[in-house]
């Protein structure tokens, strides 16, 4: 009987053991629509919002129309999951056949990710689409957690720190750091800021920092060449007066975004913020927030962030994940993305013009145009900020 | 079911560790009782479970069980031909009365359905067939056990106390009833009780544990 | 043949993938891990592990949750069965067992934070005008770091496993035989239950207890729901570190692992040890002879405990259900503002799908797991022999906890080169399916009288002949009811289903899991919901068959 099963799984052993063909060169852009005519793609995308699922379900049909490619959106809770994967078939050996094509990836995941060898590329600056960018304009589609993405993530997204109130209880919203700690010691326990190391609570911290340090040079510098403590010492000194007042006097922090969001409309928070403009609108439309909720940018300016795809190093269907993160680049899917019944994300890269299509009336659009006219200032983090 | 046969038990002795708890040679002829008696402890459903072939493994039995002069001992149970009728009338209670009946008839017996409305007749119960076997009286649960018992045309029976649990009054009846009909069928029996008033109904050889 | 293979290959099936997970776990924890660069033996993860800042406080949550959580659920089932027994509320619950143990557990944790939170339903109830609130107060209730929210929710959902494992177990032990016996002494009637019934209740419900502080001391949804966040518990700490941006995290991650299988077996020493102090109690207690001081109080507690968990559940569950159908629900409004359909018109289309998938998952694993756990106890049977002493491998799934294997198992199935099929997740889910369908039929089936099956032989019918039928038909109840039990433990596994599927196979719990980390409670009530309409199907059919099967027959009615 053993002797049966190793009979059997030789030839399964070789096929594995072939080498697959080369990976496909995204400067043959022919060759590679080629490639990826009648493929599996399977996209491991965050899933937590059903705005964004029905985005990418739109995607998926389009790309089957236009390209055969059969695209999956793999739903997961946190990219970790599908960073997990990756590494499970390194350890295990898996050169190309692995499980994920494509990631909705961003800062800390792909720099480990780049960092370990785990990504496919260089392919974005490759993909006809990405010219739209125009990077030259936008340095921010091509660094990302201050690391130059070097064309091993492609963007397709663009979002922006926007604080959003319940009109009916807030008058006047603290318009800067500052006033927000004001704002906060006049109303005990009506604001917070998700725990670290979540996404949303780094980036409150990294824009804390930026609008509380005098000089800007050493943010954007590497940690070892600065002075940490004393550079960040004023937004220490700045969580510590803040604390106090923040919801459960900051002994307990929401885990994430949403969670802040749910917290809103239970009415435990007044004032709150988010990484997607157009959040607070679609929340309003699903009930979870009341109407009365009206969303602004600080006057200092908040940070911008741009969210990317990247494809494995071990994803068997790299000719399709870059035909989809082509596709995701186009002016069509871009411009789908910004209808407000869609997802309403605002693509910052393109035309002015184009981003009047969203409709004028509601109340956030005053803060997407902001974040077009505003210039990038994707901060540095310090490493690892311990929570609150 | 007119067949004769005949059970021979050659020095049987059963043994619970070093202990002795059976020795037995006797030998039961066609239409045949024999009572095996004895206090609760001392053997007796020991002695039925290794004839039935259900004994357990830490006992050892010796001898040999021969029915119609073939040694039986080796075989599994449902190979026996040993009927069992037990304390309880044991109807399996998700089958109807007939579906008990019928689950007694080989499965080689061609048509089922006129042979178990016969039977049902023979023991007074005709048009009980559909009826839930819960519903039935104690006298009529044990008419139907016997019934059962005899359409698996067994060749030879054992008896563990079906008697018992019975009331007073019926238990003389169905004690006629069960011992007319193995006798009419040329059973060779063996009947293990405690009860002397058993014995003497079953009116064969009595043989005390 | 095939029979006697039956206790080999489950114990085969089962033991590999858990100790091959292990070692796999073992490895980075030591600081080998090739793909990231780890091509030594050494320390470091371990030295990393006991630095991080409150892994200790980690440690101690645990290991508290889990004891006190199952002390609570098992003392609240003792009560309730000792107190209640053949009263009009106890055919009320046992009619609600099912339907609670078909609530998974995340969503029972939801349900019960949104109850018990500063903003929750008793808040907006009583407010404004018990308590004057306009605005949620500032209290810290759910997350509380002592973790008794988490433990309430763990309560919430192991006192009905506990429960359903009691009453199959209870039929044995004749209780009330045995109270009748002891009241005709003079005891008072729960008293009686206490000293007479529960001694010998205890051992039979052993091992379900010992999966619950397994479970208790590890569970990873529930505490991310309830739990302490500074720090959470270690199981939700493991997790967070493996779901790490920073990939060197991984090997203290590992290392976590192990140490959370060391703070499970500890939990279970610990209660070994509590045993042997509670025997020796009761032993002197009922030596005494006491008939009455406490009954009262016994039996108030009984019947007061399990309504309050119950309505607690389902007042949960039922805030759930409104939340499904709300419009805005400004606090402190008891209602919401309106009612509207559209998170379900939403959430029907993409429904199909993971609903397929997941009840192919759940029968096959399911079926698989019967036809297994059918197997190995018909050869018990057969051989006459005492349970097989390996088959307490089996329980292995339920005790090791799943944070500290899986992660594991995923390696070792990509070395295999076995792709994230529909198969490969059966093969995972039989890993837990087929011990709580083992637990739930064994009793039943090593209980089943002997002599029916001889009566079936002696009139002629076959060893197979007689399992099919008698033996089976005879045992549908309790087949059907662990059928539903594995039903619904499938239905709710989430990690297993998203690491052996590599994501690609979709389940309604999968897609709730995913869904409820955008934390949109509208979202969560409706799937939670589905989630739990699935298992309770089951239920139903379980509960329902045997029922409309036997209409005519009354012997089989009382079959437990």
């Amino acid at each position: 009987m053993p002797i049966r099963l190793l009979a059997a799984a030789a030839p399964i052993a070789l096929l594995l053991s072939c080498p697959v063909a080369a990976a496909p060169d995204p400067t043959d852009w022919e060759a590679v629509l080629d490639e990826a005519h009648g493929q599996n793609v399977y996209w491991y995308a965050w899933a937590g919002d059903q705005r964004t699922n029905g985005y990418i379900d739109w995607v998926a049909g389009r790309v089957e129309e236009r390209f055969d490619i059969a695209l999956t959106h793999v739903k997961i809770g946190d990219t970790a999951e599908a960073v997990s994967r990756v590494l499970a078939e390194k350890q295990a050996g898996n050169q190309d056949d692995g499980n994920v094509d494509l990631i909705w990836i961003n800062g800390e995941n792909f720099a480990t990710m780049k960092a370990n060898d785990l990504l496919f590329g260089p392919f974005a600056e490759a993909l006809p689409n990405f010219a739209l960018t125009r990077p030259e304009h936008n340095p921010e589609v091509v660094t990302d957690f201050t690391l130059p993405t070097e064309g091993y993530e492609s963007p397709w997204g663009r979002a922006q720190i926007t604080f959003y109130y319940d009109s009916d209880e807030v008058q006047a919203p603290p318009q800067d750091i500052h006033a927000l700690l004001e704002w906060a010691e006049a109303n005990p326990g009506r604001f917070t800021y998700p725990r670290i190391p979540d996404f949303t609570g780094s980036t409150f911290l990294k824009q804390a920092l930026i609008a509380l340090t005098d000089e800007d040079e050493p943010l954007y510098a590497p940690v070892d060449e600065s002075d940490f403590a004393a550079v960040t010492a004023p937004l220490w000194d700045y969580l510590d007066a803040l604390h106090p007042h923040l919801w459960r006097s900051g002994r307990q922090f929401p885990a994430t975004g949403p969670e802040m969001r749910s917290l809103m409309g239970d009415g435990e928070l007044s004032l709150a913020f988010t990484f997607y403009p157009s959040e607070p609108a679609a929340a309003v439309a699903d009930y979870e927030l009341p109407p009365s909720t009206r969303s602004y940018v600080l006057d200092e300016g908040t940070l911008g962030n741009v969210h990317f795809v990247a494809i494995p190093y071990s994803s068997p269907h790299k000719a399709g994940a870059m035909v989809v993160a082509d596709f995701l680049l186009s002016p069509e899917a871009q411009a789908h993305k910004q209808d407000l019944d869609v997802w309403g994300i605002a693509p910052c890269w393109m035309s002015p013009a184009s981003m009047t299509t969203a409709r004028p009336s509601s109340p956030w659009t005053r803060a997407t145009r902001r974040c077009c006219r505003q210039a990038p200032c994707n901060g540095h983090s310090p490493n690892r900020t311990p929570a609150g | 079911m007119n067949a004769t046969h005949r059970l021979e038990l050659r020095d049987i002795c059963i043994q619970l560790g070093d202990q002795v708890l059976v020795e037995l040679d006797a030998e039961i002829g066609p239409g045949e009782v024999l009572t095996v008696m004895g206090p609760s402890g001392s053997g007796k459903s020991t002695l039925l479970a290794y004839l039935a072939g259900f004994l357990a493994p830490e006992f050892r039995a010796r001898g040999r069980v021969l029915l119609d002069g073939q040694d039986i001992g080796s075989l599994p149970a449902e190979k026996r031909g040993m009927g069992l009728l037990f304390q309880d009338p044991l109807l399996f209670p998700h089958l109807s009365v007939a579906g008990n009946l019928r689950f007694g008839l080989p499965r080689s017996v061609g048509d089922k359905v006129p042979r178990v409305e016969d039977a049902l007749a023979q023991i007074n119960l005709s048009g009980f067939g559909d009826r839930d076997p819960a519903t039935l009286s104690g006298g009529q649960k044990a008419r139907v056990a016997l019934m059962r018992l005899l359409l698996s045309a067994p060749c030879a029976v054992l008896l563990d106390e079906p008697f018992s649990k019975l009331d007073t009054h019926l238990r003389h009846e169905i004690r006629r009833l069960v011992f007319d009909r193995l006798r009419a069928a040329g059973l060779p029996s063996l009947l293990v009780t405690h009860d002397r008033e058993d014995a003497d109904d079953a009116g064969g050889r009595v043989i005390e544990l | 043949m095939m029979l006697r293979l039956a206790p080999v290959l489950i114990v085969i099936l089962l033991v590999a993938p858990i100790l091959g997970g292990l070692t796999m776990a073992l490895l980075p924890a030591l600081g080998y891990l090739p793909a990231l660069g780890g091509e030594s033996l050494s320390l470091d993860p371990w030295r990393a592990l006991f630095a991080e800042p409150g892994i200790w406080r980690s440690v101690a949550v645990s290991l508290a949750s889990g004891l006190i959580a199952t002390a609570v659920s098992l003392a609240v089932v003792l009560l309730y069965l000792a107190a209640a027994t053949g009263s009009r509320l106890d055919r009320w619950i046992r009619r609600l067992v099912s339907p609670l143990l078909s609530i998974p557990h995340a969503a029972a944790a939801f349900g019960l934070a949104f109850l018990i939170a500063p903003s929750g339903l008793i808040a907006r109830l009583a407010s404004p005008g018990l308590t004057g609130w306009e605005r949620p107060p500032d209290l810290l209730i759910t997350q509380d770091p002592w973790g008794l929210s988490l433990i309430a929710g763990l309560v919430i959902k192991e006192i009905p496993f506990l429960l359903l494992m009691s009453l199959a177990a209870l039929p044995q032990l004749d209780p009330e035989r045995r109270v009748a016996m002891a009241r005709s002494l003079g005891y008072r009637p729960t008293l009686a239950w206490w000293k007479v019934v529960a001694p010998s209740l205890y051992p039979l419900i052993r091992l379900p207890v010992f999966a619950v502080i397994a479970y208790a001391s590890s569970v990873v949804d529930v505490a991310m729901i309830l739990g302490p966040t500074l720090p959470p518990t270690l199981a939700v700490s493991i997790l967070s570190w493996f779901s790490d941006p920073d990939l060197d995290m991984r090997f203290m991650a590992s290392a976590g692992a192990i140490l959370q299988l060391g703070v499970t077996v500890t939990a279970l020493a610990i209660w070994w040890g509590l045993e042997r102090l509670v025997a020796r109690l009761m032993g002197g207690w009922i030596a005494r002879g006491g008939r009455c001081q406490g009954e009262t109080g016994l039996h108030v507690a009984g019947k007061l405990w399990i309504l309050l968990v119950t309505v607690t559940a389902f007042v949960g569950i039922a805030g759930l259900a409104i939340h499904s159908v709300a419009g805005f629900w400004r606090f402190p409004a008891a209602l919401p503002e309106s009612f509207t359909s559209a998170h379900w018109v939403r959430a029907l289309p993409s429904l199909a799908g993971p609903i397929a998938s997941t009840a192919l998952i759940a029968l096959v694993s399911t079926l698989l797991a019967l036809a297994l756990a059918l197997a190995a106890l018909e050869n018990e049977q057969r051989t006459g022999r005492h349970p097989s002493r390996a088959l307490w491998l089996l329980y292995l799934p339920l005790i090791v906890p799943q944070i500290a294997f899986l992660f594991g198992l995923v390696v070792m199935m990509e070395q295999l080169g076995t792709r994230p099929t529909h198969a490969l997740v059966i093969f995972g889910h039989l890993l837990f399916v087929l011990p709580y369908v083992f637990l739930s039929l064994s009793e039943a089936y090593r209980r089943f009288d002997p002599r029916w099956s001889r009566l079936a032989l002696t009139l002629g019918a076959s060893h197979n002949g007689a399992f099919w039928r008698v033996r089976l038909p005879m045992l549908l109840a309790p087949i059907l009811t662990a059928l539903a039990v594995g039903l619904a433990v499938s239905i709710g596994q989430y990690l297993p289903t998203q690491l052996l599927g590599a994501g690609r196979i979709t389940t309604v719990t999968t897609e709730a899991v995913s869904l409820a980390s955008g934390g949109n409670r509208r979202v969560i009530g409706v799937w939670a919901l589905v989630q739990a309409c699935l298992p309770l199907a089951g239920f139903i059919i379980a509960i329902g068959l045997p029922r409309l099967l036997w209409s005519n027959r009354r012997a089989m009615q009382g079959v437990p």
